[in-house]
């Protein structure tokens, strides 16, 4: 469907890009699909392989799977495998502990992507009015937190906020307050350490994008009387649209998806399970307590969520006429 | 001179502004620097209730014990020998890829591209349980085999979209004049068109680099008896233990862990802010 209109859009290109011999001298080739022959299909063949192999198929597994009864008996190889039709989608939706991890894990990612969203754009700003010395410093520590891995990140955070030997509750003087023993702190502290990790793609993404608006249209908004909120709100937002839609999109992917952080920090998902998100949820289901069904059920609500917001990114991109 | 200094804009806001840059700075900085300083204080420091910004009596003991009591070497060997293979490999076939969707007009173009789009969006998390009976099935569990393959799946799609960019970058003139000059296809896709996108290629492998040496799911899922094929999470996890934490040799492990990334990231920083800003506006 979308396809085909975008098809449309795609202007004729020059001879020789298609990679044929230049020896036609006409402008519009008669039939590019001809010309080109195999050789895209040639150059593409690992790459498909690969990706059908690896991740079309294991897919086509999970989905499956969700619909079989599959634990421990059939995955040893003794008890036959037996149809279950939507039974392990019943058991789930049937069970308050998914219900109130679904919540959790749509909160907790919205409330990640709004404040690495509004952290990382108000320092990407600040970063263009700042002179070379403090930008590079401010870019450096960013870099810095970009790369550190999740896992290493994780638990430096846990042992700064540690009840008895981390520097935070020193200096706010909160005694031996366990962090991750609270449901809502042992989630704050989760979406502190994202931030800390997430903000700086934000930042240099957005900082780069906005590098590229013409110095003139940001200067005469400025001479015009313009606040710095002003300029955000009606020239530089606008302006980089484009750029802000990735970023959003990719924000929400990566927290909904957020694994590493929630298993290391609050230990596998928190007390009795009260820090689950969907994603360790699925796991433990499948590898703590060998309800592998279970856990592919989980598996194909978050695949369907994420597919949604796809939808939506794709439908936004469309509607800027963009070429794909 | 002063006059003109007056007329500058807003001075005193733009120091402000200097200012709270810096202690941002300092801020997110801060986690990394109680890494590396916890990672050298003695063991009696850490373990001591005043949590001191400093140290006064810098040890390797924590080093040493990372190094010695675990297979750590090995370990890292196996993070390398991993994140390696996939670095070199998805951006060999990514080039492939981007270039066959970039330079050639045909059938199903647009569909494959909105599937490398999608085939981004999948959370790779939640394919572990199907993935770990597909390397069951081929024998591939507690082989490197099973990081690298998956990784190197999962690292196409966006290595694809963010090379695109970069191909298309390269005039078609330079092709046609390839051609005229007799070069074969091979020839210009690999000695004309491969140099050029190399800059490109760099930035992208910073993101399979990265995904890949950070991985700790795959790790822990596949890897479940021969820990000889352990990657360096694991080797982190040791000095998690029920009773009391080894602090000391959880931040030595992480620091040694961190420093390559590190390093990689600050040899392709520019090319990657730049190579971010032409994946964004594609």
């Amino acid at each position: 469907m979308t396809a085909n209109t975008a098809l449309r859009k795609v202007p004729a290109r020059a001879p020789g890009a298609g990679g044929a011999p230049a020896r036609t001298p006409r402008r519009r080739p008669a039939s590019p699909t001809r010309r080109s022959g195999w050789t895209p299909w040639l150059y593409l063949l690992p790459a498909l392989v690969l990706l059908g192999g690896l991740l079309v198929y294991p897919i086509y597994q999970l989905g499956l799977i969700s619909f079989l009864e599959y634990t421990q008996a059939q995955v040893s190889g003794g008890e036959p495998t037996t149809f279950q039709g939507f039974g392990n989608y019943a058991t789930l939706f049937g069970d308050s502990q998914f219900w109130q991890v679904l919540l959790a894990t749509v909160v907790f990612a919205t409330a990640c992507v709004l404040a690495t969203l509004i952290v990382g754009c108000a320092l990407a700003v600040l970063l263009t009015r700042i002179r070379a010395l403090p930008r590079l410093a401010l870019m450096m520590a960013a870099l810095g937190a970009w790369a550190t891995p999740a896992i290493t990140g994780s638990t430096v955070w846990v042992f700064l906020f540690d009840p008895d030997f981390g520097p935070v509750n020193k200096v706010l003087g909160l005694g031996d307050f366990s962090w991750t023993y609270g449901r809502y702190s042992a989630f704050a502290l989760v979406l502190l350490e994202v931030l800390w990790c997430s903000f700086p793609f934000v930042m240099v993404t957005v900082y780069a994008g906005i590098r590229a608006i013409p110095s003139e249209v940001l200067e005469a908004a400025s001479l015009d009387g313009a606040s710095q909120w002003r300029i955000w709100r009606s020239v530089m937002a606008p302006m980089l649209r484009p750029i802000l839609i990735v970023v959003t999109i990719q924000s929400v992917i990566w927290d909904f998806k957020v694994f590493t952080q929630i298993y290391v920090m609050t230990n596998g998902g928190g007390i009795a399970g009260q820090n689950l998100v969907l994603n360790v949820y699925a796991y433990q289901k499948a590898f703590a307590s060998s309800q592998y069904s279970l856990g592919s059920a989980i598996g194909v609500v978050m695949l369907v969520i994420l597919l949604a917001v796809t939808l939506v990114y794709l439908r936004l991109v469309r509607r800027q006429g963009e070429e794909l | 001179m002063t006059a003109r200094a007056l007329l500058r804009v807003r001075r005193p806001g733009r120091l402000a502004a200097e200012a709270a840059a810096l202690v941002i700075a300092a801020a997110v900085a801060f986690p990394l620097y109680w890494m590396v300083l916890s990672a050298f204080k003695p063991a009696g420091e850490i373990q001591s209730t005043e949590a001191r910004p400093w140290t006064l009596a810098p040890s390797l003991d924590s080093f040493r014990r990372v190094f010695e009591q675990q297979e750590f070497g090995r370990y890292f060997l196996n993070s390398l020998i991993v994140a390696g293979t996939v670095v070199i490999a998805s951006a060999l076939i990514a080039f492939l890829a981007a270039t066959a969707v970039t330079r050639f007009r045909f059938k199903f173009r647009t569909t494959l591209l909105i599937m490398f789009l999608v085939a981004q969006m999948v959370p790779v998390e939640a394919l572990t349980i199907p993935l770990f009976f597909l390397m069951r099935d081929f024998g591939q569990l507690n082989t490197l085999g099973s990081l690298i393959l998956p990784h190197l799946a999962f690292s196409l799609p966006f290595a694809i979209w963010m090379l695109r960019g970069f191909v298309k970058a390269v005039p078609d003139a330079l092709e046609e004049a390839a051609y005229i000059d007799g070069a074969s296809r091979t020839r210009f896709l690999w000695q004309i068109l491969f140099p050029l996108v190399f800059p490109g290629l760099v930035a992208t492998s910073v993101f399979s680099f990265i995904s890949t040496w950070n991985d700790f799911l795959f790790a822990k899922s596949f890897i479940i008896s021969d820990t000889s094929q352990s990657t360096l999470p694991m080797a982190l996890l040791v000095f998690f233990k029920p009773d009391e934490n080894d602090w000391g040799g959880i931040m030595a492990a992480s620091t040694v862990m961190t420093i390559p990334v590190l390093v990689f990231f600050v040899l392709v920083q520019r090319r990657l802010v730049s190579g971010l800003g032409g994946a964004v506006k594609d």
